[in-house]
């Protein structure tokens, strides 16, 4: 049982004019077992969110604090988030010339565990992840990111989460840029991921369709930094009938 | 990190001569040694009784003998490193495959200077339709100048590989040897012939390294490719030249460089020339240069020369860039290291072009070096290999 605890968080994007605070005052906790959808508008600091938890370089933390089991996640390098479980599975995949599939998903699985897998049964691994997520064999030897299409990169997203079994994962945008066909495959993919590990999760979205496949437990509304609504999987179909509107037009002044 | 604007090939054909009164000791401001640290280098580009030769073991394809005019064929030096090279060497390195000849195994050359200044001349030929790979392993621990006169012949396929590294007995603590190496290496490619040469630098002082390429007829095809490592200091200069005065020739050039530690340099110089009479040439050069820290600096300057329109393609590519913050974020997420994060990176940037080498043996043998000299770990580079 783990949990991932979030409170009054403030953050920053570095920007060559200085900083400039995103975040005003984020708390949820996640904890395992339970997903959290978070839904906002565009730019209203949900992918910022998600990278300060991972700890991307580029965002400082100005107040309040994040905690997985009670350890210091912001003492924490990117690396050793990533090892003590914490997993995000990104908006935008970045490319790694030179690096394969395979190489990759071995070194950070060797990484992640803390040992090199057994190669034999690492193979069988790793075919069974693609195939759940109906992923050509040979997608294996290709270079990270490196030209995939959206939907490769985000099964490829999919494909790390099963394999490295986080205890807290982070999805941030994982349906945007899917067809039909593709939702539904990493749908599938990431809800065989939940059942086999109980892992809590933060499922970040601009659009409710995901929530056709995925069931969250609980829905927050997330608006110019901070969660300003939260409420059960009923919360999610009021937006989808009458959009943000509602939930931001008190907090504009 | 800087991109010169390219200044105007010189058109006119080089000076080509054997006799040393015919190239004044460069003083610096010439386009071609611009970049050269001159005071580091000078001891050798003047004629020193006390040098060594250059040598080889003998072996199938290979004989070491006294040079003689004929070592030259139809090459004169071009510049004054060369020339003092030619006067001064006094044992020729052939490597001779005959027509009509596969050579399945690599020949694998291993030079030896016999004094701590030397002079090398290798003449490497490849007869009509012959096809074979010829590795040059050069001597790191001296002070050599030398030429690599190379003739492919009409219809064959010569692929070469000149590796410049520390030898394996040399203080593996990564420490460089203070050691200059200036080499001329021209290529004459005969009419539908094959050449594919690579040039891997990594270890010198002071290196010049000067692969230049002419078609002796139509239909030749040209592949150049370089990998070079700098570090600690090291200045590491790569200047290519190819001269497309035959029709319906092709070439292509794609050298890479990564580079650290204050004061390290290196330079890559891509000079294509067209002439007028070599109409349907397809040409294509790239340079890209990874800075991994604030120290170092790369030049990289891409000229092109075209006195035909008449062609079928042509283009050059020159970046340098720094060390990608958002691969290292997305590797590290992934519960990867930093420092192994950056080894994955560096090695990436490198295995495109080590793959076309020509060699899967020295492809991994050089990625190992590589790896080697960037720290990492020896399990880590054998899983990555098994891998790929
Ligand atoms: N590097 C940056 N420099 C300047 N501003 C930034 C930077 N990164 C994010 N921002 C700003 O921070 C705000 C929040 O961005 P963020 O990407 O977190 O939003 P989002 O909710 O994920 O939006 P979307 O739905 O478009 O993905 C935006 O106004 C954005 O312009
Ligand atoms: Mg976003």
């Amino acid at each position: 049982m783990s949990t991932l605890k979030i409170s009054d968080l403030h953050a920053s994007v570095i920007t060559d004019d200085g900083p400039r605070e995103i975040l005003r005052g984020v708390t949820i906790d996640v904890a395992s077992g339970s997903t959290h959808a978070v839904m906002g508008p565009n730019g209203s600091g949900k992918s910022t969110l998600a990278y300060v938890i991972a700890g991307h370089p580029k965002y400082v933390v100005t107040q309040g604090s994040i905690t997985l089991d009670g350890e210091d996640v912001l003492q924490m390098s990117v690396d050793e988030r990533a090892r003590a479980g914490l997993f995000l599975a990104m908006q935008y995949p970045v490319e790694i010339p030179g690096v394969s599939v395979s190489n990759f998903l071995r070194t950070s699985a060797t990484a992640v565990r803390g040992e090199a897998p057994k190669l034999r049964t690492w193979m069988k691994e790793m075919k069974d992840a693609m195939g759940v997520l109906q992923m050509d064999p040979k997608f294996a030897e290709r270079n990270v990111n490196e030209g995939f299409s959206g939907g490769e990169k985000k099964r490829h997203e999919i494909l790390q989460l099963s394999l490295l079994k986080p205890k807290i994962a982070i999805l941030d945008e994982t349906d945007s840029g899917l067809d039909v066909d593709a939702l539904r495959v990493v749908s599938e993919g990431f809800n065989a991921f939940r059942e086999e590990t109980g892992a809590g999760t933060l499922l970040i979205t601009h659009y409710t369709r995901i929530l056709r496949y995925i069931q969250p437990d609980f829905v927050h509304v997330f608006f110019d930094g901070r969660i300003v609504e939260s409420g059960g999987p009923e919360l999610a179909a009021v937006l989808e009938s009458e959009g943000y509107e509602r939930f931001i037009t008190p907090a504009t002044p | 990190m800087t991109t010169l604007a390219a200044p105007p090939i010189d058109l006119a054909p080089r000076l080509a001569s054997g006799s040393l009164s015919d190239f004044p000791i460069p003083h610096g401001r010439e386009e071609a040694w611009r970049f050269t640290p001159l005071d580091k280098v000078k001891h050798m580009l003047d004629v020193d009784p006390d040098a060594g030769d250059v040598t080889s073991e003998a072996s199938g394809f290979v004989t070491v003998g006294p040079i003689d005019a004929a070592d030259a064929g139809h090459w004169l030096p071009t510049d004054r490193a060369a020339v003092v090279a030619w006067v001064s060497a006094g044992t020729s390195v052939r490597v001779d495959i005959p027509a009509d000849t596969a050579v399945e195994e690599p020949v694998i050359v291993h030079l030896k200077a016999q004094a701590a200044r030397a002079h090398a001349h290798v003449d490497v030929r490849l007869g009509r339709h012959a096809k074979a790979t010829v590795v040059l392993v050069h001597d790191a621990e001296a002070d050599v100048s030398g030429n690599i006169v190379t003739q492919v012949g009409d219809g064959g396929d010569l692929t070469m590989l000149s590796i410049l590294d520390e030898s394996d007995d040399a203080d593996a603590s990564g420490v460089m040897s203070e050691r200059v190496q200036l080499w001329h290496w021209p290529v004459q490619i005969g009419r539908d012939a094959t050449f594919l040469g690579s040039a891997i630098t990594l270890a010198g002082s002071v290196v010049r390294m000067l692969p230049s390429v002419t078609f002796a007829g139509p239909g030749g095809s040209a592949t150049l490719l370089g990998a070079f490592l700098a570090s600690e200091g090291q200045y590491l200069e790569h200047r290519i030249l190819v001269e497309h005065e035959a029709p319906h020739c092709t070439s292509s050039v794609t050298y890479k460089g990564a580079l650290s530690g204050e004061g390290t340099h290196t330079v890559w110089v891509g000079d294509v020339v067209v002439r007028r009479d070599a109409i349907g040439t397809e040409t294509y050069e790239m340079n890209r240069n990874l800075l991994l820290d604030d120290g170092a600096r790369a030049d990289s300057v891409p000229n092109l020369e075209l006195e035909t329109g008449d062609i079928a393609s042509a283009g050059h590519a020159s970046a340098t860039g720094r060390f990608d913050d958002q691969q290292l974020f997305y590797l590290q997420a992934r519960g990867i290291p930093e420092r192994v994060a950056r080894q994955l990176v560096v090695r990436g940037f490198f295995v495109d072009v080590l793959t076309r080498v020509g060699s899967r043996q020295w492809r991994d043998a050089v990625l190992d070096r590589i790896a080697q000299r960037l720290g990492m770990e020896p399990e880590l580079e054998r899983e990555l290999k098994a891998d790929s």
